[in-house]
């Protein structure tokens, strides 16, 4: 696999990305609250939770496209520059039909000279970092065809290798695996984990599922209403942890090396109707995150 | 070979300085159109660009009535409507089409009244016909520098953009990450897309614009995959079929009814519109037969001919399904 990052001379206990006390309110609500984690050179972090919770506002205050009320982020150890090249940013989805003439090698360089001016002139150089890049991400076999034709997997690929072109520090995914079949998933996961294990780029993903990114992430960050949790899954996934982060009685349940979330019998609920619903003993309606 | 000619090539087409004024100002607009056109449609923007079209007939239908240039009335409503549209309009793009239908909605109901003054009050009949209907025909060699002048503003600023642009065609969300700032270039875009669409007005009327701004680049972006080769293969399109209206109208002096020529509008509108479909019944053609083997071989066969297959629902069944 090619090279993806310039050696990295930075001290590799310096974090990469550090949210230190953001809140966010938006209209008369809070979405955020006091949310505080870090992510370290060559580590994979999971931000987990359901939708609403609060991952899209968080990887908008990251990516500066929203400013917090309270807190700061830190990339790199200092505030986050106007135009910054250390992040790469890989969106859920990329808005584009299928019969629109951009290529997965024209995005790709795009991630290259995207924000520059003017029209581009063709260089070789310039087509040998892309060749590459696609190499990397195992994009070569659909490099000339346009990206909207491209399935759900194979547009993630190419958006990667836009993203990581610009060689980041920083590599954000925003729910990488939504609309994937299960053979992507795999594989997109384990792209993931050896972007960040060998060439040492710090890559936060965001998931409502955590088990299919469970094998390969450092750690995780748990949001439930604009609160966060962040540990190893051993320490955060757990029933206290959890139960305290939703302010409600939750279960983990660890299965086969899956781990299920979720909802507890509610004190507040008629016993009455617990005592059924135990009887049941089929959580599925009360999932809150699994 | 030489009386043929002389049939095709009416004698005194190129003579004619009207003829001549128009095939430089078609082909100038023509061109710009076709640019701005394929970005408006790779941006998902090509209602916002219909609107401007109509829209600046209010400004037209106004010049009418000050009796001043029409394309400055066109410019300067165009201008307008795309800065409302632009601070009315939320970044999403549901939001950017309401803001879009607000706008063209209050701007039709001026240019309603303002025809109105003008057929009343002017006697200037024919104004209503010139501002949604055009005529290449009828430009003054006058306006020819300022319509120059605003087609290279125009191309100038598409160059100048053209990157951040096609990135923010991706997604907003993927472009600010890259550091563009996408509300400052999308507000310019729709300014230019304003003066564009403006030249387009005066050269084929302001409800026929958008043939000029979508016609070509559509046709040109089932033809090819790269942006920069739709972007050429659209401005030919665009500039062959106002050329080719041109010489049409001028020869259909002679078609019935006899010694009134047809609309040069027209002309060119139908032009646009044959090219397109006869694109896309080759396309379609070509697609058929090449997806016969393709259906017995696994997908990547399918996906590694030039033409991409996902169009059409049913081979793009048939490819995800022997995947």
């Amino acid at each position: 696999m090619a090279d993806l990052t310039e050696s990295t001379s930075a001290d590799s206990r310096t974090p990469i990305l550090e949210l230190d006390g953001i809140g966010v309110w938006l209209s008369g609500r809070e979405i955020l609250h006091d949310v505080k984690f870090e992510v370290r050179p060559g580590e994979l972090v999971g931000l987990i939770g359901s939708n609403g919770a609060g991952k899209t506002t968080i990887f908008r205050v990251i990516l500066g496209l929203l400013t917090p009320s309270s807190g700061r982020v830190l990339i790199v150890g200092g505030p986050r520059p106007r135009r910054n090249r250390s992040v790469g940013y890989v969106p859920q989805k990329i808005a584009l039909d299928p019969d629109m003439p951009l290529r997965s090698r024209d995005l790709v360089a795009l991630g290259l000279d995207g924000h520059k001016l003017g029209v581009s002139l063709p260089s070789r150089r310039r087509r040998e970092m892309v060749d590459e890049m696609l190499h990397a991400v195992d994009a070569m076999p659909f490099a000339n065809a346009r990206v909207g034709s491209l399935s759900g997997g194979e547009q993630q690929r190419v958006m990667i290798a836009h993203a990581l072109i610009s060689r980041p520090k920083l590599l954000l995914l925003d729910e990488p695996l939504a609309n994937l079949d299960l053979r992507s998933e795999q594989e997109v996961v384990e792209l993931l984990a050896e972007i960040a294990k060998e060439h040492g780029v710090a890559v936060l993903i965001s998931a409502h599922d955590l088990n299919p990114v469970l094998p390969v992430v450092d750690r995780v960050v748990y949001v439930a209403h604009g609160h966060v949790a962040s540990g190893t899954t051993d320490e955060v996934v757990t029933t206290d942890v959890l139960s305290q982060l939703y302010g409600h009685n939750v279960d983990v349940i660890r299965l086969h090396g899956r781990i299920l979330v979720v909802a507890g019998p509610s004190p507040r609920a008629d016993p009455a109707l617990m005592e059924q619903l135990g009887r049941l003993s089929n959580p599925v309606d009360d999932t809150v995150a699994v | 070979m030489g009386g043929f000619w002389s049939h095709v090539v009416e004698p005194g087409f190129f003579q004619s300085q009207t003829v001549q004024v128009a095939l430089l100002v078609g082909g100038v607009v023509a061109a710009i159109s076709a640019v701005v056109g394929v970005l408006t449609v790779l941006r998902g923007q090509s209602f916002a660009g219909h609107a401007l079209g109509d829209i600046s007939a209010t400004g037209g239908s106004g010049a009418f009535l000050l009796s001043i240039n029409p394309l400055f009335g066109f410019l300067g409503m165009g201008l307008a409507a795309a800065g409302c549209m632009e601070a009315i309009g939320v970044r999403r793009v549901r939001g950017r089409d309401v803001a879009t239908g607000i706008v063209l909605g209050a701007a039709l109901g001026v240019a309603a009244l303002f025809l109105y003054f003008d057929t009343t009050f002017h006697s200037t009949s024919g104004a209503a016909i010139t501002v949604l209907f055009g005529s290449l025909f009828v430009v003054s060699s006058s306006t020819v520098p300022a319509i120059i002048a605003c087609a290279s503003g125009a191309l100038v600023v598409v160059l100048v953009l053209y990157r951040p642009l096609l990135l923010s065609s991706v997604g907003d969300d993927v472009a600010a990450a890259r550091g563009v700032p996408v509300r400052v270039i999308g507000g310019l875009f729709i300014l230019t897309m304003a003066v564009t669409v403006a030249l387009s007005a005066i050269t084929i009327g302001a409800i026929l614009s958008t043939a000029l701004l979508i016609g070509p680049a559509a046709t040109a972006l089932r033809m090819t995959r790269r942006p920069v080769t739709a972007t050429a293969t659209a401005v030919a399109i665009g500039v062959a079929a106002t050329w080719v209206g041109c010489l049409l109208a001028y020869d259909s002096f002679y078609w019935p009814p006899v010694n009134h020529g047809w609309p040069v509008s027209f002309c060119i509108v139908a032009l646009v519109f044959v090219f397109y479909l006869a694109v896309d019944l080759v396309r379609s053609f070509r697609l058929r037969r090449t997806n016969l083997p393709a259906d017995k071989s696994n997908g990547a066969v399918v996906r590694a001919h030039p033409l991409d297959t996902l169009s059409t629902g049913i081979e793009a069944a048939s490819a995800s399904g022997s995947e």
